[in-house]
């Protein structure tokens, strides 16, 4: 089946300084991607040649089969994009901005769909209000209306939730989840990885301009080295010799040992059983997407490639 | 068809809602011009047999606002836009570059002969003015318009702030549109002036646009028509070109 994103080594440079190097990522119909890296690792520049505001240097990127230079047409009908800064246009209302949207996308009947994100996204009482009456949150939902005024099967939301609390940043991903449910593919850039977590199946890892990861979340957790930590707290507050060599840390009388795999936790369990030394705290932390972030932008090449 | 109509639309709505400042605003201060000149030049002079100085003044003065008015309006909607950065909803839509290009010009001309008519009704009131021509008028005034909106929205897209919009509309627009005979008729001119004066495309469209009144024009109508038309059909194509570059807009 044809990708619903297809990048092909692409790279970009402002003059000498290259932004994006040699990026290659292919995203199926349906799924919920997550393409994360650090401020300035280009992610934001890759979404803008995905979405045809900047034109690579070379390579090339499709969007349901269609070039988004050649075909930008037919790419941009298929296609919703988000953007990252808060922008909105103070002449018109919420409601008029939404049917100006569709309308550029030749769509002049609208109001039942346009009717169904303001309640989705909670707007539906601020639909004749003015762009700039609005509070930041919810410029940010107008931002994911107007994005999705032609439901595109394909959806781009950079950093949606930044600004947004918490209460709305779970109507916006309900919302999103139940698009994602009915077919619609989502790529999404977030600086919260918990979200990314939770909700991608596959996530990209960009550093400086390349992909240093690209796997499934749970893929890419289980690859992480020494990932399960214990937090012991003892009594007598010592350990036996044979465990000194797992201990990374020692705050406030907890112990923290780092283990290789769920194997070594009976072993730790006998070892202190056997030297008589009673546990009295015992708590298991398991890698989650944020370590495996840290520790891919602190090595220079990904180990994990 | 649906996506130009909506940004003509959209265009349109942008400066209607503004009405105060875009169309009645520029209507006033040109009918302050006429005002002024009038008291203090001799308004009993005839600049053509039979047209004394008054009525002269008034086509003039319209095409002065028209000309203003419609580079005003596809210069700042297009700065306006790239500066607050809502011009990415238009870049991201399946939108070509002669729809924006059609739509922004469009939306410019209707402005400029919004603000031209209202001059042309009040000034009615107060004079008698002949119009022996006026399809000769209408032909002048909305290439004239076209020309303007079209060079407003390539100066929308050079300008990266209002600072540089504002120089390009008072050392250039202003200039070019108070030099091109819109108080006076070159013949008054020495003839070093006339000569410059014949360099300067907007002194063909307020002497085609006068034709269309008086009959009677510095040179012939068809000559200012040719050289209109080849005016409004360079600045096109330069404006649809940086369009289709994504000159300063896609990066």
């Amino acid at each position: 089946m044809l990708p619903a994103l297809e990048i092909k080594a692409i790279y970009k440079s402002y003059g000498q300084l290259p932004v994006l190097q040699d990026v290659s990522l292919e995203i199926q119909s349906g799924e919920f991607f997550a393409l994360l890296g650090p401020n300035g690792a280009g992610k934001t520049t890759l979404i803008s040649i995905i979405a045809g505001l900047t034109l690579a240097t070379s390579g090339s990127v499709h969007v349901m089969g269609y070039n988004v230079v050649t075909h930008y047409q037919k790419a941009r009908l298929n296609l919703g994009v988000v953007p990252q800064e808060l922008v909105f246009d103070p002449f018109f209302t919420v409601r008029e901005i939404l049917l100006i949207q569709s309308g550029y996308y030749g769509i002049k009947q609208n109001t039942r769909w346009i009717d169904e994100i303001l309640a989705r996204l909670d707007l539906a009482d601020k639909a004749d209000a003015n762009m700039r009456s609005l509070s930041g949150g919810m410029k940010r939902r107008v931002l994911v209306a107007q994005a999705l005024v032609h439901k595109p099967p394909v959806i781009i939301l950079d950093e949606p939730t930044a600004g947004v609390d918490v209460e709305l940043r779970q109507t916006l991903w309900e919302f999103i989840k139940q698009l994602n449910r009915d077919g619609h593919t989502i790529v999404l850039t977030t600086h919260y990885l918990e979200e990314a977590e939770t909700l991608c199946n596959r996530v990209a890892m960009l550093k400086q301009g390349r992909i240093i990861a690209l796997d499934t979340t749970q893929n890419l957790i289980k690859k992480i080295p020494h990932g399960h930590t214990v937090q012991l707290r003892l009594q007598p507050d010592v350990l036996p010799h044979e465990l000194k060599h797992l201990q990374v840390s020692c705050r406030d009388g907890a112990i923290e040992l780092r283990l290789e795999s769920y194997q070594q936790i009976e072993w730790v369990l006998a070892s202190l059983r056997t030297a008589r030394i009673e546990v009295q705290e015992f708590r298991l932390q398991q890698p989650d997407l944020e370590d495996v972030f840290v520790s891919l932008m602190k090595s220079d090449r990904s180990a994990l490639q | 068809m649906t996506a130009f109509l909506t940004l003509f639309h959209k265009e349109l709505l942008r400066f209607w809602k503004v009405g105060f400042q875009t169309i009645l605003a520029p209507m006033v201060s040109t009918l302050l011009y006429l005002l002024i000149f009038l008291h203090v030049l001799d308004a009993h002079k005839e600049v053509y047999p039979g047209i004394p100085y008054t009525i002269f003044l008034i086509p003039g003065l319209v095409m002065m606002a028209v000309i203003q008015n419609a580079f005003a309006n596809a210069s700042s909607s297009m700065i306006q836009s790239k500066i607050s950065g809502n011009i990415v909803f238009i870049l991201l839509s399946p939108l070509t570059c002669q729809q924006i290009f059609y739509a922004y010009v469009l939306a410019s001309i209707v402005r400029g002969l919004l603000v031209g008519l209202g001059v042309y009704l009040v000034t009615l009131i107060f004079f008698d003015i002949p119009l022996h021509l006026p399809l000769w008028a209408i032909l002048f005034v909305v290439l004239g318009s076209a020309i303007l909106g079209a060079l407003g929205l390539i100066a929308g897209i050079w300008a990266d702030k209002f600072d540089q919009l504002a120089a390009f509309q008072n050392f250039i627009i202003l200039p070019l549109s108070f030099l091109s005979g819109v108080f006076y008729t070159i013949h008054a001119l020495p003839t070093g002036w006339q000569y410059l004066s014949h360099l300067n495309p907007f002194f063909y469209m307020i002497d085609g646009f006068r034709y269309g009144y008086f009959g009677v024009s510095d040179i012939s109508p068809y000559v200012s028509l040719v050289i209109v038309a080849i005016c409004l059909l360079g600045i096109s194509i330069v404006a649809i070109r940086l369009l289709k570059m994504g000159y300063k807009l896609r990066h």
